[in-house]
């Protein structure tokens, strides 16, 4: 029978006088990540160091792009399918933030989106004689400013003032710069599947997948830096939260706006091309007053 | 008692009776060669007939472009590196991809300027993204193998402009679909083919994608060109 005395702490003497006597015998340690997580830590612990050099270096830029394909793979899956409760950068990023992500998944939305466009504006005419079919390559330029302002210039929005926060209120855990890079870049992926299936010319069709694509990859973002405002007050977190996802709703509807225009006039005598400026002015109008 | 006498003389004393002089011819000289082997040095390009020049550089381009058209592990394209190929596809692909000024309204087919940035542009940026993920190949030897990869295109583009000589019909735009892709799915293969190699094996993918991408639009651009109304 258990007694109080057999309960307390007992040092073994056994097992302390046998380390001591054979200090390099291999001991046996309990722990379960799986075999994933494993991996990754191992393959960081193995990596070295981060940022050799000054920014002027080659090989300093050579540091962010320290990726496999499986390990870029695995990011864009989980920037898919956020799961909650998985925070993306911990759990996907994990002090290996790289910039080939987020450069080439901006690139193919800039490409994407405007030949979805492209493609869209021929479908949709299809059946107006009066349009002549000319591709619009001014339209890739457009996208390309929209898609990199957006994936640099939020992220140093949104990272200087987490950082502001924490050295105001210390117990705020910030990301680095580039860490909320990635998250915005990976954030877009779900964007390039989605402008491909806007070509289908049905109106609630492409409603329901820009609804769909917003909520995939604003529960990304929240995920992400819900625990990194929580802590604050709750005005301040519930206003960076509100500010990072209206502005991600701002750039689908956005894009469909502009790139995906229905013609509102059929039938005149203009080809649909030189109605769409007075068009595009007014939609662009209503999409910066969301 | 005779290997007492054979050990007292000096080693090697036998030999000295054996004349090869006259068996083994060993005159000659013996010379250093100074500089590289190269033919060119032996004569100064400065005095040969421009003809020669030109024809020289001419019949390295189409030999790459040969190795192009037929890719197999050759490291031609790779060790004798030009840009003049690339210059020549580039500017005959925007010569025949701009859009007139004539053309009435703000949108239209993409201009000289904007094809030829986005093949340069885009081939610096791959080759940039290669060495950035610590691939063995040079600067200049992935912007060759970029640009005489895209001679499939370029001949695309020519087949394209002689069916649209004729009719604006959706038989015209199958067989030109056909051709763009199956000259887009030649041009990928053949870059990969040269390109991959430098790569280690879990960064191919890396490495071969922006190339798709790139070879993509340029096949996007030439499949959607109309000629003006």
């Amino acid at each position: 029978m258990a007694s109080p005395d057999d309960l307390t702490f007992q040092e073994f003497e056994e097992a302390a006088d046998l380390l001591s006597s054979n200090p390099g015998a291999s001991t046996l340690s309990i722990s379960s990540p799986d075999d994933e997580d494993h991996q990754q830590e191992s393959s960081e612990l193995l990596g070295g160091e981060k940022q050799t050099g000054g920014f002027w270096t080659f090989e300093y830029y050579q540091s962010f792009f320290n990726v496999d394909a499986m390990q870029v793979l695995d990011r864009i899956k989980g920037s898919v399918m956020p799961l909650p409760g998985r925070n993306f950068v911990k759990h996907h990023i994990r002090n290996n933030p790289d910039l080939y992500g987020p450069f080439w998944i901006c690139v193919t939305l800039v490409f994407s989106v405007a030949i979805s466009g492209d493609l869209y504006t021929f479908l949709i005419n299809k059946g107006n004689p009066e349009f002549h079919y000319r591709p619009q390559f001014n339209k890739v330029s457009i996208a390309a400013v929209t898609v990199f302002l957006y994936a640099w210039l939020v992220p140093l929005g949104v990272w200087g003032f987490l950082t502001w926060r924490q050295s105001v209120e210390r117990h705020i855990s910030g990301y680095t710069f580039l860490e909320t890079v990635c998250v915005y870049g990976y954030s877009l992926f779900i964007y390039i599947p989605a402008s491909i299936l806007w070509t289908i010319p049905v109106y609630w069709l492409e409603w329901l997948l820009i609804a769909i694509a917003m909520v995939i990859s604003g529960s990304v973002l929240v995920m992400t830096f819900w625990p990194a405002v929580r802590d604050d007050t709750r005005l301040t977190a519930f206003a960076t939260m509100a500010v990072i996802v209206s502005l991600h709703a701002l750039l689908a509807v956005g894009f469909k706006l502009y790139f995906f225009k229905t013609p509102t006039n059929t039938g005149s005598s203009h080809s649909g091309q030189q109605t769409t400026p007075a068009a595009n002015h007014t939609t662009l109008a209503v999409g910066k007053h969301q | 008692m005779a290997e007492v006498e054979e050990s007292s003389k000096p080693l090697f004393a036998g030999l000295s009776d054996i004349s090869i002089s006259e068996d083994i011819p060993v005159e000659g000289d013996i010379s250093v060669p100074v500089g590289s082997q190269n033919p060119d040095d032996d004569f100064s390009t400065l005095d040969e007939p421009v003809k020669d020049t030109i024809l020289r550089d001419l019949r390295a381009v189409g030999q790459k472009f040969v190795h192009v058209l037929y890719p197999k592990k050759s490291s031609a394209l790779l060790k004798d590196w030009d840009l003049w190929g690339p210059l020549l596809l580039c500017v005959t692909l925007a010569l025949m991809l701009q859009g007139g000024s004539a053309d009435s309204g703000e949108d239209g087919r993409p201009q000289f300027a904007e094809v030829f940035v986005i093949i340069w542009f885009g081939s610096v940026i791959i080759t940039l993204n290669s060495k950035l993920l610590g691939g063995t190949i040079s600067f200049f030897q992935s912007l060759c193998v970029l640009g005489y990869c895209i001679l499939p295109l370029t001949v695309a583009m020519i087949v394209c402009r002689i069916v649209l000589l004729g009719a604006l019909s959706s038989v015209s735009f199958v067989v030109r679909l056909i051709v763009v892709t199956a000259s887009f799915c030649w041009s990928t293969f053949a870059s990969t083919a040269f390109l991959a190699d430098s790569q280690p094996a879990n960064r191919k993918a890396l490495v071969v994608y922006p190339v798709f991408l790139f070879y993509f639009v340029i096949s996007w651009m030439i499949l959607t060109f109309l000629p003006s109304p």
